[in-house]
């Protein structure tokens, strides 16, 4: 398949930028445009690059995050009205703690195994060498092949996965691995990272990637640990690097940046998945995650589509309930979707830390049984501190999730009862059902749009960091032909946004649809057209599609920011 | 029954173990009175409440069931923190799960304050034939602590209900007699002296010892 396109490419007509923008730009109105924007507006694409991913901005770990000042503030709060009432003697030990928590995090991660590691840091120096003089393992004709051994690196099935992604931490131990168990990948683990390791040694310069053959590897070095992508599909070098970075984002998401760099700053050798076990699911799923949802690629959020007046209405619920002392966020998501978010002035969430909260809930099904309440780092909000989030269903099948995400660490009973008042008046106004009729019908058809020959598109608004696009349906119903349709955004979205040779507009015409690609200020817009359009239809379509988004904008995306 | 008569009371229960011992299953066991097979890792902590009528009381239990994944470890003391009770769950079939108890009450010891009645539950019963942990040892263990034990199985639903009942029992108790035991009021208690404060250290035997005779300090009131 990649062979064709790439044929259809040469004798495919790809014209860019000026020739054609003056018919383009028919409207001055961008839809979805918002000055009050409730996400952190970033293209987190652009702001790749390797200059800033090498070791040299390691973001310094101290106790001035955000989450720190938040409790700090309270903190004071509390030290104030202690002043006042210096007979409650027993509540000075609570308050302390509540200020040290944050910082403290987890010592005993890396504490219970003092012993343990004292040894293995000893053997630090040598345990590289041991990595890369393993010729003994090698000739695997010598062993006797259990059928374990099959099962990993030698199977076909292994061999074939489109994408694979390797954690190795600095001194060459397997963190994760997205195929097959990381005990049987030691070797090819050892090998990846003795390449890193000898450009930055010897070469005094940092592997990027390499390609070989079909497949390209994709190398990122940060805090101690290793990311490697490895791809046989379309993504580019710089959408490897993001998938990378998300990979990331999710272990500082779990550990928090302090505990990992602490963790490693006292052993170097340490086993990372000890405090991860349990959370390789998370990994699992965002990689899955990002094979079928487009805006961890734009670095932007799907919000489920309703009605402005009962989005209003559900925000407000929680602004009158959810009024509580150092509640952060408090949002509202239905399969993936955003459904509303109300925030603390002065506080925005990134697109990339929603995305991570998106792939909390969607990843564990024990939310479904009950309340919970559980530590949870945003790295972009803050990397070294966690938030506590209340997660708990609001409807019986378990479709919308409320979070509630607070630094104080005690705030549990009391965002029980405010999750008790806000479901109530929800069930009330008819919201939940309003979210349940939403859901059900399955997004927009493209048939809404009632532009001929249009197939797909994804529409993204760069000011609220917000996107949208239709149900995906035929020709793209199977799942080989959606892996397609990803594949050709990936190419749209690359060719327009490759640092080297930005475009604004790009034309493309493939074997079996016609694509067309156009960013400004304000929007990104990918489209994608039956085979025989020609650039007049595409452009004249374009601008139709945009009418309609601006017509439905305020059901598409939420425009307003509510904060508490 | 006489409304009028009815006194309430509010205990917390936390619910502490190894990861893969079944926790989640014994709380949904008893709070929701099923079982399934597929039960996924807790994350931080689920909470649930059970109500019951015992003795002129109605306790409403705050059970908190935690993650026994290692990287939940540190937040335990959030949980466990004003707890009055608190369940030890081990597998039967793990040796390792069992001495992971050890830990748990030693820390239960040094961070928390107040009275709490322990309760030691050895999970998954069902499984006969894979046992490591004999009866024995276990009952030992669990009288040279303090706590209440239980076999119990929440496949077969055995022994969960016993020990909750026992536990809701032994907080009404620790209620009636110890005046700031901190459960079914407001007002932050006092650090109290106790039936559990006593001069008498508490001592936890090493896992040899464990087979040989522990020596039982308690007054357990059971």
């Amino acid at each position: 398949m990649a062979a064709e396109v790439r044929e259809a490419e040469q004798i495919g007509n790809t014209s860019d930028s000026d020739s054609v923008q003056t018919e383009l730009l028919e409207t001055n109105e961008i839809p979805g445009k918002s000055e009050n924007a409730l996400l952190v507006a970033t293209d987190s694409f652009e702001d790749l690059n390797y200059a800033g991913l090498t070791n040299g901005t390691l973001p310094t770990v101290s106790t001035s995050g955000t989450i720190h000042s938040l409790v700090k503030k309270k903190a004071r709060r509390a030290s104030a009205l202690l002043d006042e009432n210096e007979a409650a003697g027993d509540n000075t030990a609570s308050s302390d703690e509540t200020t040290n928590a944050v910082d403290q995090e987890s010592s005993e991660v890396s504490g219970e195994d003092s012993q343990e590691d004292h040894l293995e840091s000893r053997l630090t120096d040598l345990s590289l060498n041991e990595t890369e003089s393993l010729p003994e393992e090698i000739p695997m004709t010598q062993l006797i092949p259990t059928s374990s051994d099959i099962e990993d690196v030698n199977s076909l099935e292994w061999k074939q996965q489109r994408r694979h992604i390797f954690i190795i931490s600095e001194s060459g131990k397997p963190v994760y691995s997205r195929h097959g168990s990381e005990d049987k990948l030691v070797t090819i683990m050892g090998v990846m990272q003795a390449l890193v390791i000898c450009t930055h040694d010897f070469q005094k310069d940092t592997l990027r990637s390499i390609v070989a053959g079909d497949h390209k590897f994709v190398f990122m070095c940060r805090d101690h640990l290793t990311f490697i992508g490895i791809t046989r599909g379309r993504e580019s070098t710089q959408q490897m690097l993001l998938q990378l970075t998300y990979m990331y984002n999710q272990v500082i998401s779990v550990l928090t940046l302090s505990t990992l760099t602490r963790i490693f700053k006292q052993h170097r050798n340490y086993d990372l998945r000890r405090p991860l076990s349990g959370a390789e699911k998370f990994f699992d799923n965002l990689l899955n995650l990002m094979d079928v949802e487009p805006g961890l690629l734009l670095s932007s959020v799907r919000c489920l589509p309703l009605d402005s007046s009962v989005r209003e209405n559900i925000s407000h619920s929680i602004v009158q309930h959810a009024k509580v002392k150092d509640l952060v966020f408090a949002l509202i998501i239905a399969q993936n979707q955003l459904v509303t978010l109300v925030r603390m002035k002065k506080y925005y969430i990134h697109p990339m830390d929603l995305h991570l909260i998106i792939n909390l809930i969607n990843a564990s099904e024990s939310f479904k049984a009950a309340e919970s309440w559980t530590p949870i780092c945003l790295p972009k909000f803050d990397a070294c501190g966690f938030l506590q989030a209340h997660v708990s269903y609001l409807d019986e099948e378990c479709h919308t999730c409320l979070l509630l995400l607070s630094v104080d660490i005690e705030a549990f009973y009391i965002l029980s009862e405010c999750k008790a008042k806000i479901k109530e008046r929800l069930v009330r106004y008819n919201a939940l059902k309003a979210i349940n009729d939403s859901l059900r019908r399955n997004s927009y058809s493209i048939q809404q749009c009632s532009i001929s020959d249009l197939r797909h598109f994804l529409y993204k608004s760069r000011s609220i960091a917000q996107y949208t696009s239709p149900e995906l349906e035929a020709p793209y119903h199977t799942k080989e032909e959606q892996q397609r349709l990803f594949d050709l955004y990936h190419y749209l979205h690359d060719r327009i946004h490759t640092s080297g040779r930005q475009l604004k507009i790009l034309f493309h015409v493939g074997p079996y649809e016609t694509l067309l690609g156009w960013v400004t200020q304000g929007f990104e817009l990918y489209a994608v057209f039956g085979p025989l359009v020609t650039k007049t239809i595409a452009i004249h379509a374009v601008n139709k599609l945009l009418r309609w988004i601006k017509k439905e904008e305020d059901r598409l995306f939420i425009l307003s920011s509510v904060t508490f | 029954m006489n409304d009028l008569n009815m006194k309430s009371l509010e205990a917390k229960v936390v619910v502490l173990g190894s990861q893969g011992v079944g926790k989640t299953s014994v709380v949904i066991r008893y709070v929701g009175g099923m079982f399934s097979k597929a039960v996924s890792p807790t994350i931080g902590a689920s909470f649930f409440t059970y109500k019951l009528t015992l003795e002129q009381y109605r306790v409403k239990l705050q059970v908190w069931d935690t993650a026994g994944q290692e990287r939940f470890r540190s937040m335990a003391p959030m949980y466990y923190r004003k707890a009055n009770a608190a369940m030890l769950v081990y597998d039967i079939t793990s040796l390792e799960s069992f001495y992971d108890i050890k830990d748990w009450v030693k820390e239960l010891k040094k961070n928390v304050d107040t009275p709490i009645v322990l309760c030691l539950l050895g999970n998954k019963s069902d499984l006969e034939s894979g046992r490591k942990v004999s009866t024995e040892d276990a009952a030992e263990y669990a009288a040279s602590i303090d706590a209440l034990f239980y076999e119990t199985s929440a496949l077969k639903n055995t022994g969960i209900e016993d020990a909750f009942l026992q536990v809701s029992k032994q907080l009404i108790h620790l209620y009636e007699t110890v005046p700031n035991s901190g459960m079914g009021s407001l007002i932050p208690s006092q650090p109290a002296s106790d039936m559990f404060a006593s001069d008498q250290p508490l001592t936890l035997p090493d896992r040899k010892e464990v087979e040989s005779a522990g020596q039982r300090s308690g007054n357990c009131p059971c």
